[in-house]
Parts: C-alpha cells; structure tokens; sequence
C-alpha cells in the first residue's frame, strides 16, 4: 500500500509538472463547455450537465490513452521497468500506482467543469440528484478508460502504440452498443451489456444502478489484473 | 540480521537460462563470499547480464538455483530484492526528476523510513560526489553524473549485495578510475558483482574472477594467478629502422622467439613478434638493436584480446584447476 501511494505520488508529480496535464485539462473544458451551451440552447432546454455527460464518453476515449500512455511505456523504454521490478515492490502495487495516478489526472481534467455546474445553479434550479449522479457515472467510466490504457502501455514500449492501441481497443467497445442492433436476439442484450457506453446512461439520467457500478468496477479489476499479468510476463520471457 | 557468515552470500547452482532455443547461460555455478568483490568477466552476449538479471530477480532462470543472503531468488524473491542493490548497465533514471527527488523515491520503495533515508540520500550524495547537482534535472546531467546517480541508488539503502553491470562503460578515463576507486571501497562492507569486458579492470578492482564465455564458466581464479596462467603468451610490437632481412633473421634467432612477422610503416618495419618463453624479451631485443646499430623506434607489448583469452583459457592442454 505505501509502495503504490510513493509510485501514485511519484507519476502524479511528473504528470502536473508536464504541459500535458494542463493541454489535457484545457481542451476537456472547451468541449464540455460546448457541448454543454449547446443543450441548454434549444427552445425548451433543461436545467441539466446531460449535454456533456453522453458526448465525455467519446472525449474520454481520447483523452485517457493520452494520460496512460507514458505510465508503463516510458518505464520499459527507459529501462527504469528493471530497477522498479528489482526493488521490494510487487507488479500489483506497481499497476496500482499507475492507476491511481491516472486516476488523479482524470479528476484534475473534470475539476474546471464545476464551473459549468455553477452556473447551471445560477441561472436555474437543477436538479442536484443527475448532476452527482452523472459526475459519478463519468469517474467510473473514466475508471475504465484509463485501465484500458493502462493495459495498453504495458503491451508496448513505446508511446505513441500505446495511445493508439488503446484508442482503438476503447472506441470498438464504444460502437458496440450501435452494433449490437445487428447481432439480433440474445446476442443484441449481450453486446449491449458489453459496451462501456451504454452503462452511462443511467447515471446521465439520473438513475444509480447497481448492476452498472458492478460491470465498471469488474471491468477495470479484469483490465488491471490483465495489465499486471502483462508486467509479471516480462520476467519471464 | 540472522544470516550465518559462514554461508556465502551469493550461490550459484548450476544456472541455466534459455531464451527460446537458444541458451544464454548454461549450468553456471559460483559462490561469493561475504565482503568479497567478484568480476564477472566476458565479451559481449557472454551471458554477464543475463546472469545478473535472474541474481536480481528481474528474470527467472529456467533451471538451477540462485540464493543470495540464503534467500532463494524465485521463491522468495522479495527478500531477495531487500538484499540488493542494482547498477543495470544502460543506468535506467528518471530523467524528469532531479537527483534529490529521485533517490528519495528509490529510497522509499525500499521502505526506508523517513531518517534513514535523509541520513542516507546526504551520504551517498557525498560519497559519489554529487553535492553541486543536488537539485539537477537527471535529464541534464552527463553520462558520468548520471552515472554516479546510478551508484548512488544502488547503495542507498546499504544493500548487502552490490550487482553492477559494467559500472565503467561509457565514461571518461578520470571518471573510470574515480568509480573504480569507489567499488573498491564498497568491498569489505558490500558483497559486490560486478562484470565488465576490460581484463586489467578486474585485476585492479577484484579479488575474485569468473571467466564466462558463451554463457558457460571457463575459468574461475584470482587475478594475479590468472595473469600468471595466461603468460608466456606475450607479444611484443617493435618498431625498427634497418635492413629488413636482417633484422628478421636477428629476431627469429632470440631464444624465446616463436614468430615474427613483419609490416612497413613509413621506412620503418614494424615488427610483430609471438614469444614463447615466459621471459620478458624486451632487453634481449634492445641490446640486439644497439649493438648492431640499428634504429629501435618503438618497443611494446601488446595484451591479448578477451577472446585470445578465452581461446587459451578453453585450451584442452591449459592448466585448469
């Protein structure tokens, strides 16, 4: 646990002391911003940050392989992966680390977007149950997001894959709920189930469902045991 | 700690590393003693890292046994890596973070407590000689500097066994001596490995030797009684200004001499001579050059590659113990 937390903290450093926090943090806002001014501007539009919440799940796909991709890449690239592997530390709190501090860096991009709440207030009387909720819904998709890339880094030593990969991997997961039309029959429930898109909904709605805070949490679990089994595969090639 | 100091500190049984079908390492076995400093001598792809890497726990082997404290490097190789410090040979560092910053991180995935580590960081900070980049960028520093990070981390926490792969390549003459100095001192205290393709490295700095080639052990020996194996294997490089059938004959008479053979260089032969005899030739090749009178522009000897080494070493008539 203090191994995980010295790693969290390490990445975290490095992460704000680099351009690529503050780039990350500013094009999420400008899009939320967007997006968000553009639900609110129909003839009858709601007192909600849903206009944001949906369109995140397409950002997120972009955006989290970039905050993940140097995490394990870098290490492997730089060699450090062999001083980090040979200290006292197990691969599991080494994946922990990582995760917790791509797990930071995603909350930091989601903190200039209180702004959007704020004036949401302001101006109306919102709801205050789908904001928290939506807010919640887009830290447990984010979650999954950066497991995935997490994962992806440790596959490659070299950045740019790493992004690309995970990219790839998270928008095919994205489309399934479209695809799942085709599929027919069980199989459309089945691949409906599997997209990490369809999940969100319900916190965007306002509605906490048990059963999509399990299928996030089991996916990062799987996505991170994957991802240490991808470390401990190294000592033994 | 409960170790015994009459166990060695590092045992090696009959390592065997295969990577795909092609072995790295085959049947190795060595012990190191407490205290003591161990080169691991070899040309490059010998299996020096390869060996070191399953020491550290970064790899395991595919079959034999290492311990290191008593500890077993697969099974309990946690332990193992609280034992260790480790100088990979690329030097793997941080290069965003200053040196301060990164050996308390080093310090603290080691579970140094908070004093320890403080104490520690301004100790090593002094021992290699790094007080003036304290808060330097890693990325800035030069080979040699980081160099000296690399060392700091690797006996920052007062690790009982040292391993370093090649501590001196890539850095300047002055610096190779000043590390060379420091690995000396770490004997006694540290149980050092270290492994380099440099012969007289190994002569200077430790007391033991292990001569690995092709992923198997040719030799294991102290320094000076390999030196005194390999002898009598001379050669000598001699530059000499005169008629050069003569001098040809003159030199194929010396006792001792086994061949010449012969380049011009200018209007001056030079002169290659295999010796066979474990005397030193050199005067007996002046005095012929003086009293004939001739020129002697250049007189040298010339070392033996490592893998002249290993060929001899790999003799089937050699000596080997």
């Amino acid at each position: 646990m203090k191994n995980t937390i010295t790693i969290a903290w390490k990445e975290t450093r490095t992460y704000f002391a680099s351009p690529m926090a503050y780039i990350i943090m500013a094009v999420y806002a400008a899009l939320a911003a967007y997006y968000f001014v553009t639900s609110i501007s129909g003839a009858l539009p709601e007192a909600t940050i849903r206009g944001y919440i949906i369109p995140s799940t397409f950002i997120f796909t972009l955006l989290s392989p970039i905050i993940t991709m140097r995490l394990l890449a870098e290490e492997q690239k730089l060699g450090t992966l062999e001083l980090l592997m040979t200290a006292p530390v197990r691969d599991f709190e080494i994946v922990m680390g990582k995760f917790l501090a791509a797990m930071a860096s995603l909350l930091s991009i989601l903190v200039p977007t209180v702004y959007l709440v704020i004036m949401l207030t302001w101006f109306a009387t919102p709801d205050i149950g789908p904001i928290l909720s939506g807010y919640l819904g887009l830290v447990l998709f984010g979650m999954a997001t950066l497991s995935v890339g997490l994962l992806a880094s440790s596959l490659s030593g070299n950045q740019i894959v790493a992004a690309v990969l995970a990219m790839g991997i998270l928008l095919i997961l994205t489309v399934l709920d479209l695809a799942s039309t085709y599929a027919g029959g069980i199989f459309e429930v089945l691949v409906l189930q599997l997209s990490i898109t369809t999940h969100l909904e319900s916190f965007a709605r306002g509605v906490i469902d048990t059963h999509d805070i399990v299928y996030y949490a089991i996916f990062t679990t799987f996505m991170l045991f994957l991802t240490v089994r991808s470390l401990e595969s190294r000592r033994w090639r | 700690m409960q170790e015994n100091t009459d166990i060695p500190m590092i045992e090696v049984e009959d390592l065997t590393k295969y990577y795909g079908e092609y072995p790295a390492i085959e049947n190795i076995s060595f012990t190191v003693n407490r205290g003591e400093i161990l080169g691991f001598l070899g040309p490059n792809a010998a299996g020096k890292t390869t060996t070191m890497r399953i020491l550290t726990g970064f790899m395991p082997p595919t079959s034999g046994t290492a311990r290191i404290a008593g500890y077993d490097v697969v099974d309990q190789s946690l332990e193992v890596r609280r034992h260790i410090g480790y100088l990979p040979e690329t030097v793997p560092l941080y290069t965003e973070m200053g040196v301060i910053d990164y050996l308390d991180f080093m310090g603290r995935i080691r579970g140094m407590g908070k004093e320890w580590r403080q104490r520690r960081i301004s100790e090593v900070i002094d021992i290699c000689r790094l007080g003036d980049y304290r808060t330097s960028l890693i990325g800035k520093l030069s080979k040699g500097f980081r160099q000296r990070v690399g060392i700091a981390q690797a006996i920052l926490h007062e690790p009982e066994v040292l391993i370093m792969d090649e501590p001196t390549i890539g850095i300047d003459p002055i610096q190779v001596v000043e590390t060379r100095n420091l690995i000396k001192g770490f004997g006694g205290e540290h149980t050092v490995i270290l492994s380099t393709h440099i012969l007289p490295e190994v002569s200077m700095v430790c007391q033991r030797v292990i001569i690995i080639h092709e992923g198997q052990v040719v030799a294991v020996d102290r320094p000076d009684n390999l030196s005194e194996r390999l002898r009598g294997t001379e050669r000598l490089e001699v530059d000499i200004r005169g008629p050069s059938a003569d001098v040809m004959t003159a030199l194929r008479d010396l006792p001792g001499v086994q061949d010449v053979t012969r380049a011009d260089r200018d209007d001056v032969g030079v002169y290659r001579i295999e010796t066979t005899g474990s005397e030193d030739l050199r005067e007996a090749i002046s005095n012929l050059v003086l009293q004939r009178g001739w020129g002697l522009l250049r007189l040298q000897p010339i070392q033996m590659s490592l893998e002249e080494i290993f060929l001899r070493l790999t003799e089937p008539d050699s000596d080997r113990e």
